[in-house]
């Protein structure tokens, strides 16, 4: 393969980024398999646990022009306990806000064990002036963010530019430091599966610590198809590099159902290793409540009223 | 919120890290429950009698053998076995029959007899689908998913041709052959019996139809739905019984038409038996079929394919890919995606909605594949093989993937009928083409490629009735089926699938 070729120019090839291969992708074998997982039936006591779990790789998210930090106080609160009712719930993975609300989100998860979220990097469009967009990076960094979540320079990536796309997150990575480094595809607007694998790749070659599908942004987001699609490429990474890097799904998951669905998919192309918060989040904003009312259900038989849930 | 109290579920119940290539961090693991298929719209009789003349008739002999489910090993009910004078019977049914009136009503009137049937199908689709895991043992979400919707499927087709015999062959008109007996496998058993009595009776046709000794029950409750369809009584028979009874049947001086799909070895009889006769013979027979991998093919889809090609049905299947031809470019990375893949595989009750392999037919079958399997050990194969617990009882093999082959190996040249994966490789596309070809069979084969051209060019040379590209075991009722060399002639499905049931005239 052009492998070898693709080692003297980093992401410049289209089969292959920095000698890790690129492997092409059948869209009706793809959808095929990622509907069948969708119809695996989950035992009741697994279904609890995967309920509990698919809270704790939670990315609570939001991302809106009239976030306040009323607002996102009370949804650090949320994040905490998600059942003011009941503290054994488990917390959330993180809260996910603007860099401008950085600050209040790193006082109000002070001393617990959810971790801060911000996006940067001119969100979602990331067509902002690259000093820009690194000089937000580390500002959010600096202000307490534990991860950041940039975008894919779709531009540069959609016009066959992969090495300023490549060169952009490498230089994002720096700016990061010690933070996790999340890297939206938009996988929305990259066209076609393959093009979502050779986002993939390039972005964990690049240095991604979690690749994520979208920025919940524009009308697609998430699909089975594209989970699986990105976690079949974390698979190869990890088989040919050793690597392990997060999947964080995002946009339009709104139902336990959804979530656990999106569990399977996980959970049988990159094994159990990967059912964990390091390794795969799911950002939402309105799947909480889903979840809790499953699980009182699972507890109870019974469907509670949606007013029985918190609206933050 | 509602508060929550007692028995909180947070405490993760099952602790269990998963190794990987990568240093395991997970704390959690994905159970599936077990979703077993409810039995409940299956009714059995004790004892099922033979379909002839429109009724339900004890046989002549009054013999009865047992049908087994594989999946228990325990028997499902007493079936008919038929002789010399049943087949008689039903064959002098079939011809009053075709006599009567079956072969004289118009186009439009047969049609309206295989909407029936088909319309039937899908309302009794359930029913159908767990009564053909029982009696199989093929997992519930194929015989749902495939088997039955198919057999619609295929009655629908050709009741839409019954009316257009006359515009199907350009300047000729297709005229009914009279009676056709058809003797069909246990691998799919229903699909089988709609292959082979819809493209019959659309085209004017009667038929008398003989399931296989180890299936026979859903064949039974087909006989239902045609007398509920109104069926005129004889346009459709069905004996149950041993492979006598199926020998009586083809060698009957009273049937014009002889369908077969089965063993080489009983075909290879048949058609000896049929020269000089002046009966028409078609024959699906067995495979060794070639799935090829390049190496620009999607690799993870690739992986999604053979494993269908050869695990599907546990690779019970005459067109199953049981020979992986992959280049050795990638031979190791598709290797080792398939392993990993093999260990996700779900082996046990068929009725459970999450299995992927279910049971083997017979003890006879699952005999053979383990003698094949030990074959191939013994000639230096090297043998993979997930760990999974099978069943206690029933037939039950796990599926098997076999490195380090070569065409010369048993296991390379025979056809296993079961989940064993031969895995060769390839240089170059002339000598993919050769391996491929170098079969007795040429039932089916597959090609995986991203490259159009490349697709073209194999297909062109491939000695095979079906080439898949970048998909295996795929089935439509308008796509032709069927074999080369010793894997039979004649063809089912779409417009060929009419020309082995009539006589062109001018």
């Amino acid at each position: 393969m052009t492998d070898l070729l693709a080692v003297e120019t980093p992401a410049g090839s289209a089969d292959a980024v920095a000698g890790v291969r690129i492997t092409p992708v059948d869209a009706v074998g793809l959808e095929q398999r990622a509907a069948a997982l969708c119809t695996r039936s989950i035992k009741t006591s697994s279904k609890a646990a995967a309920l509990d779990l698919a809270i704790r790789v939670m990315d609570l998210t939001t991302l809106e022009g009239a976030d306040t930090p009323e607002r996102v106080e009370a949804l650090c609160t949320r994040a905490r306990h998600p059942d003011a009712a009941d503290w054994s719930v488990p917390s959330v993975a993180a809260v996910c806000v603007y860099p401008e609300l950085v600050p209040v989100a790193a006082e109000a998860l002070a001393s617990s064990p959810v971790a801060v979220a911000s996006v940067a990097g001119g969100f979602p469009a990331g067509l902002a002036p690259l000093e820009a967009r690194l000089a937000e990076v580390a500002w959010a960094v600096a202000a307490g963010a534990d991860e950041v979540d940039i975008v894919l320079n779709r531009s540069a990536f959609l016009s066959g530019r992969y090495q300023k796309a490549y060169d952009e997150i490498v230089a994002a990575k720096q700016a990061c430091g010690p933070a996790h480094l999340k890297v939206i595809l938009e996988t929305g607007e990259l066209g076609s599966y393959d093009q979502i694998r050779r986002a993939s790749m390039l972005a964990m070659v690049a240095g991604a610590d979690f690749i994520k599908t979208s920025t919940g942004k524009i009308g697609t987001s998430a699909t089975p198809a594209v989970a699986l699609c990105m976690a079949e490429a974390i698979r190869d990474m990890a088989q040919q590099t050793g690597q392990a890097v997060g999947l964080k799904l995002a946009g339009g998951i709104r139902t336990a159902k959804q979530a656990w669905h999106y569990l399977v998919i996980v959970g049988e192309t990159l094994g159990s290793g990967w059912l964990t918060p390091e390794r795969f989040r799911l950002g939402a904003s309105s799947l909480l409540n889903d979840v809790l009312m499953q699980q009182a259900k699972l507890l109870d038989g019974r469907y509670q009223r949606r007013e029985d849930f918190s609206v933050d | 919120m509602a508060a929550i109290s007692g028995g909180r579920i947070s405490a993760l119940t099952d602790r269990l890290s998963i190794g990987g290539e990568v240093e395991p961090v997970g704390d959690f693991s994905l159970e599936y429950a077990p979703a077993p298929e409810s039995t409940a719209p299956v009714r059995l009789a004790s004892q099922y009698g033979l379909f002839v003349g429109g009724e339900m008739v004890e046989p002549a002999a009054g013999r009865l053998a047992p049908t087994v489910n594989p999946a228990t090993g325990e028997a499902l009910a007493e079936v008919s076995v038929a002789d010399a004078a049943d087949v008689d019977r039903a064959v002098a049914a079939a011809r009053t029959a075709w006599e009567g009136g079956w072969r004289d009503l118009p186009g439009a009137e047969r049609a309206k007899y295989l909407y029936r049937v088909a319309r039937l199908l899908q309302e009794r689709a359930r029913e159908f689908a767990v009564l053909e895991t029982m009696d199989g043992g093929k997992p519930i979400r194929e015989s749902r998913d495939l088997d039955i919707p198919l057999a619609a499927a295929h009655f629908f087709h050709y009741a839409g041709w019954a009316d257009k015999l006359d515009y199907a062959f350009s300047g000729r008109r297709a005229a009914p052959l009279g009676v056709a007996a058809q003797v069909i496998p246990w691998n799919f058993p229903l699909l089988m019996a709609a292959w082979k009595l819809a493209p019959a009776l659309a085209c004017g046709n009667t038929a008398v139809l003989k399931p296989a000794p180890t299936t026979p029950l859903t064949a039974l409750l087909l006989a239902e739905v045609l007398r509920d369809a109104e069926l005129p009584p004889g346009v459709v028979n069905i004996i149950t019984g041993d492979d006598a009874a199926g020998a009586a049947l083809v060698a009957h001086p009273g049937v014009d038409k002889v369908a077969f799909t089965g063993s080489t070895e009983v075909g290879r009889a048949i058609a000896a038996e049929m020269a000089g006769t002046g009966k028409r013979l078609t024959l699906e027979l067995g495979g060794k079929a070639a799935n090829i991998v390049f190496d620009d093919a999607a690799l993870d889809q690739v992986t999604e394919g053979i494993v269908n090609g050869i695990y599907f049905n546990g690779g019970q299947v005459c067109c199953a890919g049981s020979r992986l031809l992959v280049q050795e470019t990638v031979a190791d990375t598709v290797v080792g995606k398939l392993q990993r893949r093999m260990d996700t595989l779900r082996v046990g009750d068929p009725l459970d909605k999450n299995t992927d392999i279910g049971a083997i037919n017979s003890q006879a079958q699952l005999d053979r594949i383990t003698e094949l399997v030990a074959s191939g050990v013994a000639e230096g194969a090297e043998l993979y093989t997930p760990e999974c617990v099978l069943p206690e009882r029933g037939f039950f093999h796990a599926p098997a993937l076999f490195t380090n082959v070569s065409t010369a190996h048993r296991i390379a040249q025979e056809e296993i009928f079961g989940p064993v994966l031969s895995v060769l490789t390839f240089r170059t596309a002339e000598e993919a083409v050769d391996k491929a070809n170098n079969t007795p069979y040429g039932l089916s084969a597959g090609i995986w490629t991203e490259k159009g051209s490349r697709i073209l060019w194999m297909a062109d040379r491939m000695q095979a009735g079906v080439v898949w590209a970048n998909t295996f075991n795929r089935f439509d009722p308008a796509s032709p089926f069927g074999g080369y060399r010793e894997s039979g002639y004649g063809r089912e499905g779409g417009r060929a699938g009419l020309l082995p049931y009539v006589e062109l005239v001018a």
